[in-house]
C-alpha cells in the first residue's frame, strides 16, 4: 500500500476524514444560511429568487457545489464505514449492564447523521430538484424572468408536517454539531489549553445558534400567514 | 470486647447477590450465574470478595470463577471486570483497590469480562489482553544502547514536559478504556505509549516509525475507532488524559505526512 491510502484506511485516517469533511459541511451551513435569511426579507420573494437564482448558475458557486456534493457523499459513506467497524470492534457479545460515562449525543452520532441524512432527501427533493428540474413558475423583476423558488418554499411551509420536519431536524442537527464541532478539532489533533476554551465556546454557540435560525424561518413563515 | 465484636458484626454484615458471567473458554457459550454470598466485610477488597465466593464454590465441588489478579496494590493493570456497568465498577480506580464498601447491604452486582473483539474470553472473566503486548512490541520501545549513566542535567527537559510524559507514562495497560468505549477503541492507551516516548529525547528518534507501526498494530487487531466519546477517560484509573488522543492524531498524521518508507532488510 502506497502511503497516502494506507493513512486513509487506518482508522485514524478515516477520523480526519470524517472531520475535514464535517467542518466543510460547517462552512456550508453558514453560507446557506446566510441565503436562507433572504426569505425574510417583506418583498414577495424578490431577494431570495435572485439569490436562488445566483447560486444556481454562477460558475463559481457551480464547482463549489459541486465539491460539496461530494463531500456530503465522503463523509456519509465514511460515517457508514466507520460506525459498521465501530460495532464489530465489541465482538460476539456485547455487555448486560452499561452505565455510561459519555454525552448521549457522542454515542449516538450515527443515528443523529441518519436524522439528517433524511431530511436532507426531502429538503433536496422538495426544492434543490424543483429549483433544477420542476415545473416551477416564473416571475419578472426589472425585466427579466427568474424562477420563483420563494412561492414553492412560501407553500411549503403553509403544511404543519413539514414544518414539525423541519424543525425535528434542526434539533438533530444542533445535537449532531454538539458533539460533533469540537469533536472534530481533537481528531485534526488541535487540543491545548491556549485555544480549548475558544473551541468549546464557538462549538457550544455555533451549535445552538446556526440550527436555530434554520428553524426559525419555515416557524416565523408559517406564522407569517 | 464488646466494642470489638459490635466492630466485627457492623463490617461484616453486608448480604449482596452477584450476577457473574461463567464460560468454559472461548470455543463454548457463555452465561450469567447468580451466587448470593452473606458476610461480606465493607473492608474487602472486590477481589477478596471473589476469593471468599471461590473457597465456598471449591468446597462446594465446583469450579472457582476464573478472574486477573497480580499486584493487588493498582499499579499492575491485570485486574480487570466490568462491574455494574463499569469497568473496575463504580470508582476511578482499579479492581483490586475497589472495596466492598462502595456497594450497599443487599446489592447485586453484575460481573462480565471486558468485551472487545480483540480481547477474547479465555474462561469466565478472563480476557485475552496480548494483543496491548503486540501493540507495544510494534513500536512501544526506545531502539539505543542506554550505556552509562548521564551527567544529570547534560539532557535539559523542561519540567512541563517531563511531567507530561510522566502522565502518560502511569498508564498500566489495565484495558478499562477498550471495556468502557461503545467502539472498544485503543486510542487511550496506544495514545499513552506513543506519548510517553515521542515527549522525551530519547524517544523523538523514532517518533514518526513508531506511531505508525503502534497504529497499524492497534487497526490489525481489530480495535475501533475513536468517537471522541470521553468514556476511556472518565473510567481510566490512572487519569490518563484525552490530550494525549489529540497528540496521538498529530503524531500519526504527521508522521503519515513526513515519514520515509522504512525498508525492512533480512536478519543477519
Ligand atoms: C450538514 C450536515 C453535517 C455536518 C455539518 C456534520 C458535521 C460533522 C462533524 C463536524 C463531525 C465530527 C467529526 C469528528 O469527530 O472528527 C461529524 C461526525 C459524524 N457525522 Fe456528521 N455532519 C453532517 C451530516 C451527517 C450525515 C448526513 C451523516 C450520516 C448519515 C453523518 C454522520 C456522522 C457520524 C456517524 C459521525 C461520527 C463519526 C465517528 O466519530 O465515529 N453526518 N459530523
Ligand atoms: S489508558 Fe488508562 S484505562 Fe487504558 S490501559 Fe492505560 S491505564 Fe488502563
Ligand atoms: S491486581 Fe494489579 S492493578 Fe489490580
Amino acid at each position: 500500500m502506497n502511503w497516502f491510502t494506507k493513512l486513509l484506511s487506518s482508522t485514524l485516517g478515516r477520523k480526519v476524514l470524517m472531520a475535514l469533511t464535517g467542518l466543510f459541511l460547517i462552512l456550508f451551513l453558514v453560507v446557506h444560511l446566510i441565503g436562507n435569511l433572504q426569505l425574510l426579507h417583506s418583498d414577495q420573494g424578490q431577494a431570495f429568487n435572485i439569490y436562488a437564482r445566483f447560486m444556481t448558475t454562477n460558475p463559481l458557486i457551480k464547482t463549489v457545489s459541486y465539491v460539496n456534493y461530494a463531500i456530503i457523499l465522503v463523509h456519509i459513506v465514511w460515517a457508514l464505514l466507520l460506525t459498521i467497524h465501530n460495532r464489530k470492534s465489541r465482538g460476539p457479545e456485547g455487555y448486560a449492564v452499561t452505565n455510561g460515562s459519555s454525552a448521549w449525543t457522542s454515542r449516538n452520532m450515527g443515528i443523529l447523521g441518519t436524522l439528517i441524512l433524511i431530511f436532507l432527501v426531502i429538503h433536496l427533493k422538495g426544492f434543490w430538484a424543483e429549483m433544477h428540474w420542476g415545473g416551477i413558475s416564473t416571475v419578472t423583476y426589472d425585466n427579466e424572468v427568474y424562477k420563483d423558488l420563494y412561492t414553492v418554499v412560501d407553500k411549503a411551509y403553509t403544511m404543519e408536517w413539514y414544518v414539525a420536519i423541519y424543525v425535528v431536524s434542526m434539533i438533530a442537527l444542533a445535537f449532531h454539531l454538539w458533539h460533533g464541532f469540537i469533536s472534530a478539532f481533537q481528531t485534526l489533533g488541535l487540543n491545548h489549553s491556549k485555544y480549548n476554551g475558544l473551541i468549546r465556546f464557538v462549538g457550544r454557540a455555533f451549535a445552538i445558534i446556526v440550527p436555530a435560525l434554520f428553524a426559525l424561518i419555515p416557524i416565523w413563515m408559517y406564522l407569517d400567514k | 470486647m464488646n466494642l470489638l465484636n459490635g466492630l466485627k458484626e457492623a463490617t461484616n454484615n453486608m448480604k449482596i447477590t452477584l450476577k457473574v458471567w461463567r464460560q468454559k473458554n472461548n470455543a463454548t457459550k457463555g452465561g450469567f450465574k447468580v451466587y448470593p454470598i452473606e458476610h461480606v466485610s465493607t473492608d474487602m477488597s472486590f477481589l477478596e470478595m471473589l476469593d471468599v465466593l471461590n473457597n465456598d464454590l471449591v468446597r462446594k465441588g465446583e469450579d472457582a470463577v476464573a478472574f486477573d489478579h497480580d499486584c493487588r496494590e493498582g499499579i499492575c493493570g491485570m485486574c480487570s471486570l466490568y462491574i455494574n456497568g463499569k469497568p473496575h465498577g463504580p470508582q476511578q480506580t482499579t479492581t483490586c483497590q475497589l472495596h466492598m464498601r462502595s456497594f450497599k447491604d443487599g446489592d447485586t452486582i453484575t460481573v462480565e469480562p471486558w468485551r472487545a473483539k480483540a480481547f477474547p474470553v479465555i474462561r469466565d472473566l478472563v480476557v485475552d489482553r496480548t494483543a496491548f503486548d503486540r501493540i507495544q512490541q510494534a513500536g512501544g520501545y526506545v531502539s539505543i544502547n542506554t550505556g552509562g549513566v548521564p551527567d544529570a542535567n547534560e539532557i535539559p527537559i523542561p519540567k512541563k514536559i517531563a511531567d507530561e510524559a510522566f502522565d502518560a507514562a502511569v498508564c498500566i495497560g489495565c484495558g478499562a478504556c477498550v471495556a468502557a468505549c461503545k467502539n472498544a477503541s485503543a486510542m487511550l492507551f496506544v495514545s499513552a505509549k506513543v506519548s510517553q516516548l515521542a515527549l522525551l529525547p530519547q524517544g523523538k528518534p523514532e517518533r514518526k516509525e513508531r506511531a505508525e507501526k503502534m497504529v497499524a498494530q492497534m487497526d490489525a487487531e481489530g480495535f475501533g475507532a475513536c468517537t471522541n466519546t470521553g468514556a476511556c477517560e472518565a473510567e481510566c484509573p490512572k487519569g490518563i488524559s484525552l490530550t494525549n488522543i489529540a497528540r496521538l492524531n498529530r503524531e500519526y498524521l504527521s508522521a503519515s505526512l513526513t515519514s520515509y518508507e522504512v525498508e525492512v532488510k533480512g536478519g543477519d
